[in-house]
């Protein structure tokens, strides 16, 4: 029975990857492009005006903050997006109905995430390294920092996608939560040149330390220490998680 | 009307053990208006190898409780099990007990009906299965659309996809909500034959279907429900001979007598009216004679399911006919 459960979960992965494989263009291509533009844009109008950690270049200074705001946007993106399209056109009732545990769900769609986010950021890094090219100074921070803030998005869009009923719910989390959070979480500048105040409540932004944690992996230097982020992601992702199982083992908004 | 069903195989002896079982199963949702009981205190067992029939009008329950049987919903009170399995503290091995077809036309337009028929398989835990894959494609008349994308299927073609995904796992359970609703006499044909070969072969048939002659064709019993209830279960042979048996059928173009509104049904110029022997048809002809109701091509007959159906629907108040 184990078996036939590894099995089942393994399904469902694989089918969540296709899903966004099959569209890859709008999944995976344009998200990169998107990325690719800011660099541009924001690159161009900043590059001189700017030095960030003392000698960083504007440019090199951003590619990780694209790279891993890309990933978090589109771990988010793959899970939520999934089972709200399911729960709107009635399909999930070929998962609702399979011996399939929350476990098994929440590993595949989280897994599924998990790979989109990662290849988005990966493409990222890849084409905007044509623009600049960031070291690699502690690279295990990049690996950690970028696996648990796809975990936590996954997982951020499972719980989003169970609550919202409607896209425009969908829409609303992802454009007044989750856009927000992303983009005052550092991604364009380091928190040290705001004012003490703003300094003060981006630290309170979850985000902001998966973006400081993985810039560390890339110049060494970061506004927070590694270990304060990866504790605080860490038990991000654990309390999103525990949201996401509880959700899932209850049947909320899934078995009525 | 003609069933375009097989006969139905021979019935399954009373000692058979339940396939299904529903004890005592209610199920209440809070609306805006208040509370809204769904089920009432349902009880009854399906033996294993029957083929097995729950009808009653829109909203008496059927998908509710099919629902409950599937994992979809949750009854608010009682106990429903698969092949001894609970559905809710056993719910995987219940689960993989079950095959459900959907009322619902719904597909996953990401997938061919090939793909989409390895990845059910899938989830139930079953690789390699395409030999009995194929063997649901060339039975429900699909082979030829294997490597089409859903989306590009027509509407029957879309619901034989629903009834080879249900059966892909080889479920011992099956359950049919309306599957025949909608689509053509090929399917109806194709899909009751392949049914009932299941059928034959030992697999449990729940149906529910709006077309009661595909019911007295194929079902061995019937439960129906109203408002939630229970009003009847009983062997269909025992359901009809047990209500009225007798119908009375003409043409007229004049209103009935009001001492007969209860037990008539006027579609247009054709009216029915149920009889119990005999002298009740007896009766009935002298209240039209006096009357003077003009009566064309009157025949009187058998009744049918449909009769018994809405003789029960009619008249039952809650408590079950057993």
């Amino acid at each position: 029975m184990t078996g036939a459960m590894m099995t089942g979960w393994q399904v469902l992965f694989k089918k969540e990857l296709l899903r966004f494989w099959k569209v890859a263009f709008q999944t995976i291509a344009a998200p990169v492009l998107t990325a690719v533009l800011y660099l541009m844009i924001f690159g161009h109008v900043l590059e001189d005006q700017v030095k960030v950690f003392g000698t960083v270049s504007y440019t090199a200074f951003l590619i990780p903050g694209l790279v891993m705001m890309s990933v978090l946007q589109n771990a988010f993106a793959n899970s939520s997006s999934s089972l709200i399209q399911s729960k709107v056109t009635g399909n999930l009732v070929f998962v609702l109905v399979t011996p399939l545990s929350h476990w098994a769900w929440f590993a595949a769609y989280v897994g599924a995430s998990m790979v989109r986010g990662l290849v988005v950021g990966l493409g990222v890094f890849v084409v905007t390294s044509a623009f600049a090219v960031p070291p690699l100074v502690e690279p295990w921070w990049v690996v950690v920092f970028a696996v648990l803030g796809a975990g936590m998005l996954g997982s951020l869009g499972l719980v989003a996608g169970l609550w919202a009923d409607k896209f425009d719910q969908m829409a609303a989390f992802q454009n007044f939560l989750i856009m927000p959070m992303t983009f005052l979480a550092g991604v364009f500048y380091s928190v040290h040149s705001l004012p003490a105040f703003w300094q003060g409540v981006s630290h309170l932004n979850p985000f902001f330390y998966m973006i400081d944690g993985f810039r560390r992996g890339f110049f060494g230097v970061s506004d927070v220490s590694p270990w304060l982020s990866l504790g605080i992601v860490a038990a991000s992702f654990a309390v999103v998680a525990a949201i996401a199982l509880r959700l899932l083992a209850s049947g909320y908004k899934l078995r009525h | 009307m003609q069933a375009d069903a097989p006969p139905k195989a021979a019935p399954v002896p009373p000692d058979r053990p339940p396939a299904v079982s529903f004890r005592q199963v209610g199920k209440r949702y809070t609306t805006p208006r208040g509370e809204f009981q769904a089920l009432g205190d349902v009880s009854f067992d399906i033996r294993q190898g029957e083929f097995f029939g729950l009808l009653g009008p829109n909203g008496a329950g059927k998908t509710t409780l099919i629902s409950i049987l599937a994992g979809l919903a949750r009854a608010s009170a009682g106990q429903v099990s698969v092949m001894g399995h609970d559905v809710v503290s056993d719910y995987a091995a219940a689960r993989r007990a079950l095959g459900i077809v959907p009322q619902e036309l719904v597909f996953d337009p990401f997938f061919s009906v090939q793909e989409a028929l390895r990845i059910q398989s899938g989830y139930f835990g079953v690789r390699d299965n395409d030999a009995w894959i194929a063997e649901l494609l060339e039975n429900l008349g699909l082979a030829d659309k294997a490597k089409s994308n859903m989306r590009q299927l027509s509407g029957g073609m879309k619901r034989r996809v629903l009834v080879a995904q249900a059966l892909v796992h080889r479920p011992p359970v099956i359950v049919l909500d309306e599957p025949t609703a909608g689509v053509d006499v090929e399917l109806r044909q194709t899909l009751w034959k392949f049914i009932a070969r299941l059928n034959r072969e030992g697999h449990t048939v729940l149906l529910t279907t709006h077309y009661l002659e595909e019911a007295e064709a194929l079902c061995h019993r019937i439960a129906m429900l109203k408002q939630g209830r229970v009003v009847a279960l009983e062997r269909t042979s025992e359901l009809l001979a047990g209500t009225a048996s007798t119908m009375l059928r003409f043409k007229t173009d004049q209103a009935l007598p009001a001492s007969l509104a209860g037990q008539s049904r006027v579609t247009g110029r054709i009216a029915q009216i149920t009889a119990h022997d005999a002298e009740e048809v007896e009766r009935i002809l002298a209240t039209l004679r006096g009357a003077q109701v003009k009566v064309e091509d009157l025949e009187i007959g058998r009744a049918d399911l449909e009769d018994v159906f809405l003789e029960i629907m009619g008249g039952a108040s809650g408590s079950a006919r057993q």
